[in-house]
């Protein structure tokens, strides 16, 4: 008995110190990782002489908010507004768009496997090889720089994502539920409104937080439909590029306004990370 | 409450022809109009020779295809894209891998650590490029400082203004943002792997990569394949990261085939000659990825 709890002692013993040696190596890694964003973040409050330090100063003494301020007085967050205006709208409709769309492939096999298929390639193009000829149609219809056009391009782009992620939701949902529903005397609308949207609303709220992150984080689209009226953030952060004098501090501070939606909404989606970015091929 | 239906009364449920079409039908036009549309009209501007100077809608045969081919920057723009592929998607695969397995098992502070971990991922690509564009600033940067602490001298590296250094830059820069994609698939992807078939393996006296090979690859091997799908389609056209670290350069040295195509057709605006580029694209991309996506899991 007593040798096998001193053999137990040591396997538990050999095995925390394991634990800890992981632990150890997942700190380092998690400092790997994360450095450059504190560096971006740094560099966003520090004094225009931190920044051009040499050596360069990893602990700022006197940060200061001083240069989001700048951004808010000289009207740089416009661009935070109509990434906000673009994504919340673009991602709003493509939902819905979506979402019915999803609900007939999934409860319908509506157009089989190939109309599917063609849906998810849509996805797959690369936005450069479409985005010339929607260029010139925009620039004929007046919709280069404006909202109503980058909204619907964003819709369009992420209309294949949305479908996707919500036929898949869709069939997650037992389909004994709604036929009993429907078989009761529920109308196709009160079957939706009462089963398919409260079941599905955990899978609604992952894809829409996910379509928004896309919709915000987009540029090569942004890139070349807006000029000076609705340049959304990432856009602007390259603006900032000048050919001689870089300003760091504003590049930094935009760049943070531009990353902390998406932190948030992160934080708010862990149980959903994995199906979100694998186009629901991975459960999670 | 209804007794389960019959394979026929369920047919007659959901055989709303109507329904069924009228909700999808919203969603096929958009798709119709950023997908056809684009398609159809590069084709045609291809065979024409439109460029800003001249509105010149005559046809030109295939004569812009036949540029297509002695056009050394193309080429080589599309040599500089497979390049990054090829080295950033094995890199971002393995280390995302090993990533997987050190997070695997139980281990204090796990959750916090992982939701830290995917904070590069899901940030904005021009941020990802920014970022780094700072880091590696060759003096104000913190790069060329900590090269200088391992080597001992201070060094100034221009990362981003040499050939030679501006691969490692972009390099790094990729694979920083996108191995936190591979880990977290991968760990989700390793935590389903049943226990007890590892155990047994262990048990019989297979080593670590034994098992690794012939127990927990295939089982890992359908979502393994969709990760490695979406990031090589991301990588065939990356664009973000490198228009914030370089746009291209130094010269041309880093052009991929996005930023070639965006030259041509928004800055020196040939556009029936970017039109056949991107044609191109469309043509071979389209038929990689519905062979792949017909043959991989993502599509059942």
């Amino acid at each position: 008995m007593r040798a096998t709890a001193t053999y137990r002692r040591a396997r538990v013993s050999r095995k925390s110190r394991f634990t800890a040696a992981r632990f150890f190596v997942a700190l380092i890694v998690l400092v790997i990782f994360l450095f450059p964003v504190y560096w971006l973040f740094i560099t966003s409050v520090k004094s225009s002489s931190e920044i051009f330090a040499r050596p360069p100063v990893w602990f700022p003494a006197d940060a200061s908010l001083g240069v989001f301020g700048v951004l808010f007085k000289d009207g740089d967050v416009w661009a935070i507004y109509n990434s906000l205006i673009i994504a919340t709208t673009s991602t709003v409709v493509a939902m819905i768009l979506g979402t019915a769309a999803a609900y007939s492939l999934a409860r319908f096999r509506t157009g089989g496997q190939n109309l599917a298929i063609w849906i998810i390639s849509q996805r797959m193009i690369p936005p450069i090889v479409i985005v010339f000829p929607i260029f010139l149609l925009f620039v004929w219809l007046g919709w280069v720089d404006s909202y109503v056009g980058l909204i619907l391009l964003y819709i369009a782009f992420n209309l294949p994502y949305v479908i996707w992620m919500m036929r898949g939701y869709i069939e997650d949902i037992p389909i004994e539920v709604e036929e009993s529903a429907l078989t009761d005397g529920c109308s196709r609308w009160q079957a939706l409104r009462k089963i398919v949207f409260p079941m599905a609303r955990t899978g609604i709220f992952a894809t829409t937080v996910f379509t928004f992150i896309f919709a915000w984080n987009e540029f090569v689209f942004a890139l070349i439909l807006t000029r000076t009226e609705v340049l959304t953030f990432p856009v602007l952060v390259t603006h900032y590029y000048g050919a001689q004098s870089t300003f760091w501090s504003k590049i930094a501070a935009l760049s943070v306004l531009g990353t902390l939606p998406v932190f948030f909404a992160v934080a708010t989606l862990q149980r959903f990370l994995v199906r979100g970015i694998t186009m629901g091929a991975v459960k999670g | 409450m209804t007794a389960a239906l019959g394979a026929g009364q369920r047919a007659n449920l959901f055989a709303d022809r109507h329904f069924k079409w009228l909700v999808i039908a919203p969603s096929i036009v958009v798709l119709l109009a950023i997908g056809l549309y684009p398609l159809i009209y590069t084709a045609i501007v291809s065979f024409q020779q439109i460029t800003m100077a001249e509105e010149n809608t005559a046809w030109a045969g295939f004569d812009n295809y036949g540029a297509l081919f002695t056009d050394g920057r193309l080429w080589l723009s599309i040599a500089h894209t497979f390049i990054i592929l090829a080295i950033a998607l094995p890199i971002e695969f393995v280390l995302g891998l090993l990533m997987a397995q050190l997070f695997l098992e139980r281990m204090p502070l796990k959750q916090v650590f992982v939701a830290l971990l995917i904070i590069p991922t899901v940030i904005s690509p021009i941020v990802a490029g920014s970022t780094w564009r700072l880091m590696f600033d060759q003096q104000y940067g913190p790069i060329n400082q900590i090269i200088g602490w391992l080597s001992g001298d201070p060094v100034i590296i221009l990362w981003l203004a040499r050939p030679e250094w501006v691969y490692p830059a972009i390099l790094i820069c990729e694979v920083w943002q996108w191995t936190p994609f591979m880990f977290l698939i991968l760990l989700a992807a390793l935590s389903n792997v049943d226990r007890s078939l590892i155990e047994a393996a262990e048990i019989d006296g297979a080593s670590f990569w034994k098992t690794f090979f012939k127990i927990v690859l295939p089982v890992i091997k359908p979502v393994v394949v969709i990760a490695l799908l979406i990031r090589a389609l991301d990588l065939f056209r990356i664009f973000d990261i490198i228009w914030a670290m370089t746009k291209g350069g130094p010269g041309t040295a880093t052009e991929t085939i996005s930023i070639y195509t965006y030259t041509r057709a928004f800055r020196e605006f040939e556009t029936s000659y970017a039109g056949a580029i991107a044609f191109l694209v469309i043509v071979l991309l389209s038929v990689i990825v519905i062979l792949a996506l017909k043959r991989v899991e993502i599509a059942k």
